[in-house]
């Protein structure tokens, strides 16, 4: 990946925290936090990554990604709307009566989502059972998942990371974006989930760490993931909650939160000059 | 007519899906670590590599159910119905139920007669749970010859499927020879005028002989053996409300929720009359020998004769 490459990847990734930004502000609700965070990983697996094509969002043998955190479904919208799955003007109507755009993801309705998703642990089973079918029909289709921090509390993550390594899904690779917030507070305090890596690797993962806003190093894990035979991989991502908006960055409160009209426009000037610095 | 067998439902079901495996190489089965008693062994053996063992994880089993059936498997997932449709409820209503995926569930060892097991694994809920998600087809199949029909035709429908299977071996009573199985249609065992028994799974033929032997105390009941809760059959509910004018509902079920509650769905909107709920009268199990326990709950012929004829002449 080129200086070129990365660059494209970083105005896609501002374009998909902007159009997060705008979907919750005119949902007037939503989950700006962790759509921020998880932003640049979505926006290289969709950009940089994933065999898909908008005008066939159903091939049998694309790669699918589940987003197991469905409650930050925004940058997930704004990635799929950027590659042109659907008219960026839904996201705009987000959340509302009749819309496209479902407060967490619907496969039914909306072109591009794999998987239907936002109870907190189930996503990353279906991720399981889609690269079981791969394995089963022998196709090379690779399975994504993302998952977050806290989410990682519910038993069912363990229950699929046992099922994962015992039938050696190694074309299955999750995301943990630890961005290390969860609505109650830290996560260190409300529930303790180190050391995570070593919660991973003793389930039989091949457990990679990186910080989940340098593309290099996303994409270096998912090039080591696809090497690895036998297992399935977590990558580990720090990340930075809010991640593009300043007063939105490690605050506990944006979790799921709209900004006001103040908010949004402070919001919407930040990441504008982010893609104007990144356009010079 | 076929000679008559003794042999639970779920042992049917086992051998259905490998019937039907023969011909759709898209079926795999998943089970939860009770492959030997849901049956799905029988499949496993044929075909071991269409056979996924979960572990004990029925909530993660339906989310890798449905993610096959996202990528066009046709998965059977299969556990004690206390745990596919208790524990993993919320698994089966967001991730296979709201997508409308295309998983079938099979719960065993339903209702009372798991016998010594006791209350724990005694589920008398799950067709209550199943029916309340959206799109869902409950089947509550009453002999072989029906649960071989009931499997063949879940597969034939495009969506989720919940499938009660028992643990009992019981009498088949269908002739296989003059019979067809439609989602959504009961079947009339008996026609009568005095009164409709309308019941599902195990018990309808515990009604059948009832009703046969009320026949010779000139009480002339007509019978319905309702194998689908979901689409409840509407028509020959208020048909029958219409012609005989009080109806007696029988299942191995808590009365709260199951068909006794489906079935007074549809008459109080069309054709109200009188309901009798018979079944599990909003409690717990406890362990014993099934057939005692089915007769303690008032659920075997002798005590349902006595109890429609005490209705009956009310």
């Amino acid at each position: 990946m080129d200086n070129q490459e990365i660059l494209e990847l970083k105005k896609n990734a501002c374009k998909v925290r902007m159009y997060t930004i705008e979907g919750v502000f005119n949902a007037k609700s939503g989950h700006p936090g962790g759509s921020l965070s998880a932003a640049d990983i979505i926006t290289y697996l969709y950009f940089k990554e994933m065999n898909v094509d908008p005008k066939n969002p159903k091939d049998p043998d694309r790669d699918r990604f589940v987003l197991s955190k469905g409650h930050c479904c925004p940058a997930l919208y704004g990635a799929l709307a950027l590659k042109g799955y659907f008219p960026a003007d839904e996201i705009k109507v987000l959340r509302h009566i009749g819309a496209m755009l479902q407060g967490h993801p619907d496969m039914k309705g909306t072109p591009g989502v794999d998987m239907s998703s936002g109870s907190l642990g189930q996503g990353v089973s279906a991720a399981c059972g889609m690269a079981l079918a791969a394995k089963y029909d022998k196709k090379d289709y690779r399975v994504y998942a993302m998952l977050g921090d806290g989410e990682c509390e519910e038993g069912q993550v363990w229950e699929a990371a046992m099922f994962a390594s015992h039938y050696k899904l190694d074309n299955l690779c999750i995301f943990v974006d630890y961005n290390g917030l969860q609505i109650d507070g830290h996560v260190k305090d409300v529930a303790g989930l180190d050391d995570l890596n070593k919660k991973f690797e003793s389930f039989g993962f091949e457990v990679i760490e990186i910080d989940g806003h340098n593309y290099e190093e996303i994409e270096a894990a998912v090039n080591k993931a696809k090497s690895v035979k036998g297992k399935p991989t977590a990558v580990i991502a720090t990340t930075i909650k809010g991640k593009g908006v300043s007063y939105m960055e490690n605050v506990v409160g944006w979790h799921g939160k709209a900004p006001n009209a103040d908010e949004y426009k402070t919001a919407m000037d930040e990441l504008n000059a982010q893609l104007k610095a990144l356009e010079a | 007519m076929a000679e008559t067998k003794k042999i639970a439902t779920r042992e049917s079901f086992g051998m259905a899906l490998c019937e039907l495996a023969k011909e759709h190489p898209e079926i795999v089965v998943l089970d939860a670590d009770l492959a030997a008693a849901t049956k799905t062994d029988i499949f496993k053996k044929a075909y071991p590599d269409r056979f996924f063992d979960c572990g004990i994880s029925e909530g993660n089993m339906i989310g890798v159910a449905a993610g096959l059936a996202a990528c066009g498997k046709v998965p059977f997932a299969a556990s004690f119905a206390m745990f596919a449709t208790g524990r993993a409820y919320e698994q089966i209503r967001n991730s296979v139920g709201y997508p409308h995926l295309n998983v079938k569930i099979a719960g065993s060892h339903a209702g009372i007669s798991v016998g010594e097991d006791g209350a724990t694994h005694q589920c008398c809920e799950d067709l209550a749970l199943m029916r309340t998600i959206p799109g869902m087809v409950v089947l509550n199949p009453a002999d072989h010859y029906e649960m071989i029909e009931a499997v063949k035709a879940s597969y034939a429908y495009n969506g989720p499927v919940y499938i009660r299977l028992g643990r009992l071996a019981i009498d088949t009573f269908n002739d296989p020879d003059n019979y067809s199985f439609e989602i959504g249609k009961g079947i009339t065992l008996k026609e009568g005028t005095d009164v409709t028994v309308i019941a599902t799974g195990l018990v309808v033929y515990e009604a059948l002989k009832a009703v046969k032997a009320l026949e010779a105390k000139g009480i002339n009941a007509r019978l319905i053996n309702m194998h689908t809760i979901k689409p409840i059959d509407k028509e020959i509910i208020i048909k029958a409300a219409k012609e005989t004018g009080r109806i007696i509902t029988v299942e191995e079920h808590n009365v709260i929720g199951g068909l006794g509650e489906a079935v007074c769905s549809v008459t109080s909107e069309f054709c109200p009359v009188p309901v009798t709920k018979l079944g599990i009268q909003d409690t717990y199990g406890h362990s014993g020998p099934a057939l005692g326990l089915i007769s303690e709950f008032g659920l075997d012929a002798e005590s349902l004769e006595k109890s429609i004829e005490a209705i009956v002449k009310k």
